[in-house]
């Protein structure tokens, strides 16, 4: 398959009027891991939803599989933001999962054999088995994603979208719930499409980086992106981009430049080894 | 006690004020699930208040208080649909408009004086005068009822507990979010026949509020809701029936009752076991 996961042409998209991107033209070819970076506010999300069919461009086309965007399009499996749900909401992680198969049908929707079996299937793949009859909202952050991740993947998408799933979890929830999504995207020509301010827990899978910052943009590998010739050209004053250790940190002046930087998270906290296992081999 | 209860039952009104119960009971442990999940005891109390106002203006003109009170609930939930979908706002457009409309109902009392022994049984409920033709309407808005509710559970429970997600995979959620408050407009004229409105959130907090410290399957918490509301509700006429006092009494203390057994006696039993499986799953 050559066609990309995704392309946009000439797309212009506004948000209450202001406008977020403008003829923005770029492809994200299908089977990559494509990391999208950038500070708040740049559009990272709005991106997601204009693929999911829930932000239609201003101007311009954007094509997702071949076709131009639907509303509840069953290839595609979206991963959202970690948020805490209420502890006494009477919802099992198992449940959670079923949503992910029918949620979007009409009527009762009693569980077959067949869909209790792929819902048992994603829970394992996930290794969420332990927890999945527990009441959601009383699991930890880390073991919540699991089930968000099972519950995206249950459908069996081509592409799938993550919207800062790392957020707000722990180092050593960060590293499991990367592994799942690296180790799903490379069973198959699967297309990852990973939002995160924070590059360097994926570093090790991406294939590519989209950074957006104030409507321009940047793509290509993280060693073509990554560097402070081009974030500099990026944001519009002086950025350095640093390796250390194999983390890349984007530092920007800090007088009130009116952005933010990637923070290097933990960084004094675990040793680079255990974070990224993978990474030697890489 | 026991032998006046017979007795009684064998009259109409006592069989009418059973069958309409069952109804009742029906439709709102259904929706009393849908209400606790959404965070909307504040959105029943205005549309039960707002009935009472549409009632009294129903009266007025010399209407069918109960066709007013359907009026009164469904503008209302179609102003709190248009106004106030996102949570935030929603709390304030509800008390905006139950604040107008409770004036509009004072307005109506002041100018029909004799008005006080009807606004007594709405305010405070009176199942056992419901004539076979109320039976017949509350069975009639009841099947609707759950009809749309049967049709739309799987959709709307997404909504509900993962709205985000839900809107990904092409879920309505705002439309379901107009159309299940359309729904509890039903409900509560149907719950208000029974408990009045006053007491309304006996029947459309109190179930689903006890079905989730009972269990965390969400279609056996349904299940759930649903026999509390008939048990509140049949027993609380039966006892009525054999004692003299109003039926509102009996079903707020019966669903009362089952809330602080499911609170401190059941439920900690069940969350417990379900605990237990997190604490050995993490470890």
């Amino acid at each position: 398959m050559s066609d990309p996961a995704v392309r946009f042409d000439a797309a212009t998209l506004e948000y209450h009027g202001r406008r977020i991107w403008a003829d923005m033209s770029l492809a994200f070819e299908a089977g990559s891991f494509v990391a999208i970076l950038g500070p708040n506010g740049s559009g990272k999300t709005s991106l997601l939803r204009t693929i999911l069919g829930l932000a239609p461009l201003r101007s311009g086309d954007v094509q997702v599989l071949g076709h131009a965007p639907r509303r509840g399009d069953p290839g595609i499996g979206y991963v959202p933001q970690h948020q805490s749900l209420d502890a006494d909401l009477p919802l099992r992680g198992r449940d959670l999962v079923q949503l992910g198969i029918d949620g979007h049908r009409w009527g009762i929707g009693w569980p077959s054999a067949a869909s209790r079996h792929r819902v048992e299937a994603a829970i394992q793949a996930v290794g969420a088995e332990p927890f999945a009859d527990a009441p959601i909202g009383r699991l930890s952050g880390g073991e919540q994603q699991r089930l968000r991740i099972a519950q995206a993947l249950v459908g069996d998408p081509r592409l799938l979208l993550c919207d800062e799933p790392l957020a707000s979890l722990d180092l050593r929830y960060q590293q499991g719930i990367t592994d799942l999504i690296g180790g799903w995207q490379r069973g198959g020509e699967r297309t990852v499409l990973f939002v995160t301010h924070d590059v360097n827990p994926v570093l090790a899978l991406v294939d590519q980086v989209l950074f957006v910052v104030n409507g321009r943009w940047a793509m290509g590998t993280p060693d073509e992106v990554l560097t402070s010739e081009r974030m500099t050209a990026l944001y519009g004053s002086h950025v350095d981009v640093l390796r250390v250790h194999g983390r890349i940190l984007v530092v920007g002046e800090s007088s009130g430049s009116g952005f933010e930087v990637e923070e290097p998270h933990h960084l004094p906290t675990i040793p680079d080894d255990d974070r990224h296992p993978d990474r030697a081999t890489a | 006690m026991i032998d006046q209860l017979l007795h009684l039952l064998g009259y109409d009104f006592a069989q009418n004020a059973l069958a309409a119960g069952l109804v009742v009971g029906i439709v709102c442990g259904v929706v009393s699930r849908f209400v606790v999940m959404r965070n909307m005891a504040f959105a029943v109390h205005a549309l039960s208040e707002l009935g009472f106002t549409g009632s009294a203006g129903a009266i007025l003109v010399g209407a069918s208080p109960v066709v007013g009170l359907m009026a009164g609930t469904t503008i209302t939930a179609l102003f709190i649909g248009a106004l106030g979908v996102r949570v935030r706002e929603r709390d304030s457009v509800v008390g905006i408009a139950m604040a107008f409309g409770l004036g509009l109902g004072v307005l109506f009392l002041s100018l029909y004086p004799r008005y006080a022994t009807q606004a007594f049984s709405i305010l405070f409920g009176s199942i056992t005068g419901v004539s076979r033709g109320d039976v017949a309407l509350l069975v009639g808005i009841g099947v609707v009822t759950m009809i749309a509710l049967a049709v739309m559970y799987r959709p709307l429970t997404f909504a509900t507990v993962d709205p985000e997600v839900a809107e990904a995979r092409g879920v309505p959620v705002r439309q379901l979010a107009i159309a299940f408050l359309l729904v509890m407009a039903a409900a509560v004229a149907e719950a208000i026949q029974v408990v009045g409105v006053l007491l309304i959130l006996t029947l459309l907090i109190t179930p689903g509020a006890t079905a989730e410290r009972l269990t965390v399957s969400p279609i056996r918490a349904t299940v759930y809701s649903v026999v509390i509301a008939l048990v509140s509700v049949e027993g609380g006429i039966l006892l009525a029936l054999a004692t003299n006092l109003p039926v509102s009494v009996y079903v707020t203390s019966l669903s009362f009752a089952g809330y602080l057994a499911a609170r401190w006696i059941v439920g900690p039993l069940a969350v417990g076991r379900a605990s237990r499986r997190t604490a050995e799953g993490a470890s």
